[in-house]
């Protein structure tokens, strides 16, 4: 998402850029495009109008007319706002009762069932002990939903069957919560709209039986200019704690997550991107900035490789590139970790300029499993002896795995060349060095595989197509770089 | 089928009442129209997510009507901007297509949490009333119970079903469902498909593998996909209704919700760019709360010709 955003703002920066003189007239211009930009990105109007004219006052200001590269101090100016008016540092759950009470809130699919699965997922991982509450009597199985992600991921859900009394089963909820000792208990409810009274009264009424210490806004990223109208309602009824915004997988330009930490004043906790329950992530405001403004968001991809990358056998197989000594099974494994990490399109998205790559064929994560199928049809002797695999066994091969043979051969000649490659053992300086530009390989090319192996492999990706890395300190992670 | 659309004009008398007590607001009793109401105005159409261009091409439409002298009074301004939106909304609207010799196949197509499942069951609900004999394909194999949701609602209305259980393939699926709805004789079949976001290109292949496999069994099948649009959502409906269209051959609408404060503006703003007509609004949850789209009762409902007084009787 915010992609369409990021096109426009760099338009305008690039026009701001070159400014040697910063007026009343050109400033104003400026200030235009990116009421424009925001307003097509869904940012309520009233709220576009104020942010313009927040930046317009402080671009007209002494430090940045007077300063040596106005256009910059400009550019600046806009990132920091957006930083300020996304909220400025990364907010936590409220915690601190026992248990914990969490009450998710929101219009139909918004995501608050999806929503409640991942947030169990996210605190059962960090060891909580979670119990989940089926609290929406009205949509037809949504209390089954519940169910089944609950069995999913391991964690109890408390729902009565045939029951209407909504303030009554969650606090019957939070009685089993308090018998079993849970630390956190997550409430979900049927999605309303803000403007159905009787309606949000019940949520009312859930709030307060259950001295709920954190009431979360789910909201659709696609939201529009009603974004406001839903935060101020929920927000005045309920005093709400936080907002979990979902689906930002999609391409919505996400204009209505502003608006709705402006109407509120509540920090965004979380944001949703997936389909797997796996897809929670904490939300970084600033980080957010960057994307928003086409600066990549890499400090985010390295924080979930490294949750999701097995270290030790990364470490592993980093020995085995040294002593070129890694084998089809290796680079098996290597697949494996990247299609943990969401694939190769996951990852190009946390990219500066990678949204522009996603969508292409050669990322398909069909063209993984090929790979795959490929790789698991060798003997345990061809996977280790890549050189010895003949035309009769890529045939076999082809045969096994369901492949053309053409595509065994190929896969064969780039992994050989792959090794080739990492012979001259200058790859790890590259991986390591990727962030900053250095690795030119393409994006088909085995080149671009190289750069999967894990962590440090990551750096790789940077360089790939020659992406300008701008406004990031990244460095990559010492242990990965190489020891001389 | 659908013949009351008091309920709908309920639905949107919300927006109207917003819109109009800003519109009466700003033109009665002023002297003369400046840039700035015009700005006002606009402004007002953009928060009915009409987007930026078509609110301009209404606003810069009235704008020389009043240069012209043909615009004086807040009626007035209602009335255009009432015609305008009928106008712009008439542009290829038509019913939904019926496949003259057998089973109808619907194939129902959108993003998480639009409302497929929910109008699938409220069309059956129509239908069956209608006299129709209907069938559900479950073709949702991925949402955790929607399956099941979907079921309720067959039973609710009477209707057939033919289901897997979770994590099934949904062109096969289909392929069942489509093959026991001839089989059965039936006159509606209405497949209900995962939620999905239209950037996933692998999500989107998938649905354009059940539209081969369901044109496979049936030839001419799907008489119509589908897409459904939460009238909540803003900008992003035309990029919804741009992939699902030319992936998955999306051939007309729905807007759900239209019970709350979004009003779908983008989605019309999407019919007039793809050609995919409005079939059904759908208001509520209840089994008889989707209604048959008529541009006229809509862009007056938005717009009503007694703005003035719809204005002063909210406190």
């Amino acid at each position: 998402m915010f992609e369409n955003l990021s096109d426009k703002f760099q338009e305008v920066f690039r026009k701001l850029r070159g400014q040697t003189t910063i007026s009343e007239s050109n400033i104003a211009e400026s200030m235009q495009d990116v009421r424009d930009a925001l307003i097509d990105a869904d940012v309520n109007i009233e709220i576009a109008d104020e942010f313009v004219s927040e930046v317009r006052q402080a671009c007209l200001g002494e430090a940045v007319v007077k300063s040596v590269t106005p256009g910059q101090q400009a550019v600046k100016i806009v990132h920091d706002k957006l930083v300020e008016l996304m909220g400025s540092a990364e907010a936590e759950l409220n915690t601190g009762a026992h248990p914990n009470i969490i009450l998710m809130v929101g219009l139909h699919g918004s995501g608050k069932t999806t929503t409640s699965a991942k947030l169990a997922l996210h605190l059962k991982n960090k060891g909580k002990k979670v119990l989940l509450a089926a609290c929406d009597v009205y949509r037809p199985a949504a209390i089954d939903q519940l169910k089944v992600l609950g069995g999913e991921i391991g964690v109890p859900v408390y729902a009565e069957e045939g029951v209407g009394d909504v303030p009554g089963i969650a606090l019957r909820a939070l009685e089993q919560a308090r018998s079993e000792n849970a630390d956190f208990l997550i409430i979900d409810t049927a999605g309303r709209l803000q403007i159905d009274t009787a309606m949000v009264q019940e949520l009312v009424m859930v709030s307060s039986v259950t001295q709920a210490g954190e009431i979360l806004l789910v909201a659709d990223a696609a939201l529009g200019q009603q974004a406001v109208s839903v935060a101020r309602h929920f927000n005045d009824a309920l005093h709400i704690t936080g907002i979990v915004l979902t689906k930002l997988d999609g391409d919505a330009r996400g204009g209505a997550a502003l608006s709705i930490r402006k109407v509120t004043g509540c920090p965004v906790k979380f944001t949703g991107s997936g389909e797997k329950l796996e897809d929670l992530d904490v939300f970084h405001p600033d980080r957010m900035a960057s994307r928003i403004l086409g600066m990549g968001d890499v400090v985010s991809l390295v924080e979930r490789a490294v949750e999701k990358i097995d270290q030790e056998e990364a470490a592993k197989f980093e020995e085995k590139i040294r002593k070129n000594s890694f084998d089809f099974d290796d680079f098996l494994g290597q697949l494996r970790q990247m299609t943990r990490l969401g694939g190769l399109e996951a990852i190009l998205k946390f990219l500066p300029g990678g949204d522009k790559l996603s969508g292409i064929a050669e990322l398909a994560p069909s063209k993984f499993a090929g790979m795959e199928a490929i790789i698991l049809s060798m003997t345990k002797y061809e996977r280790a002896n890549a050189e010895q695999i003949d035309m009769s066994r890529r045939r076999r091969i082809a045969k096994g795995s369901g492949r053309p043979v053409e595509e065994v051969s190929q896969l064969i000649k780039q992994f050989l060349l792959m090794k080739k490659v990492m012979k001259n053992n200058s790859l790890l300086d590259r991986m390591a060095g990727g962030m900053r530009g250095g690795f030119g390989g393409g994006m088909g090319g085995m080149g671009g595989f190289g750069g999967m192996s894990g962590m440090g492999g990551m750096g790789g990706f940077g360089g790939m197509g020659g992406f300008r890395m701008r406004g990031s300190n990244y460095t990559p992670p010492k242990k990965k770089r190489r020891k001389k | 089928m659908f013949s009351i659309f008091s309920k709908f004009k309920n639905g949107l008398q919300k927006t109207a009442v917003a819109v109009n007590r800003k519109i009466a607001g700003l033109f009665t009793g002023n002297k003369e129209w400046t840039e700035e109401d015009f700005a006002e105005l606009e402004k007002t159409l953009i928060g009915t997510d009409l987007g930026m261009s078509a609110s301009r091409t209404i606003v810069q439409n009235i704008r020389e009507r009043y240069k012209l002298g043909e615009l004086k009074s807040s009626d007035d301004i209602s009335r255009v901007a009432a015609a305008e939106l009928k106008k712009i909304l008439s542009e290829g609207a038509r019913p939904m297509r019926k496949n003259p010799d057998g089973v109808t196949v619907l194939l129902f197509v959108g993003v998480n949490g639009s409302g497929k499942t929910t109008t699938i069951g409220k069309l059956a609900a129509a239908l069956t009333q209608d006299g129709s004999r209907v069938m559900l394909g479950a073709c949702d194999t991925f949402r955790a119970a929607a399956v099941e949701q979907l079921t309720l609602w067959a039973e609710r209305t009477g209707s057939q079903i033919v289901a897997a259980k979770q994590g099934a393939d949904p062109a096969s699926v289909a392929f069942d469902a489509v093959k026991s709805a001839v089989a059965k004789g039936v006159d509606y079949l209405l497949i209900d498909t995962a939620g999905r976001q239209q950037n996933r290109k692998n999500l989107m292949d998938e649905l354009a593998k059940v539209t081969r496999i369901i044109n496979k069994v049936l030839p001419g099948a799907p008489h119509e996909t589908i897409l459904t649009i939460d009238a909540s959502h803003g900008s992003n409906s035309i990029t919804q209704a741009r992939e699902f269209a030319s992936i998955s051959g999306a051939s007309a609408m729905v807007l759900t919700k239209m019970d709350g404060t979004g009003k779908g503006g983008a989605a019309c703003a999407a019919q007039r760019e793809f050609g995919l007509p409005i079939l059904f609004v759908g208001l509520g949850e209840q089994p008889d709360d989707l209604q048959v789209f008529d541009p006229e009762t809509y862009a007056n409902a938005i717009f009503p010709p007694d703005a003035g007084a719809a204005a002063e009787s909210e406190p």
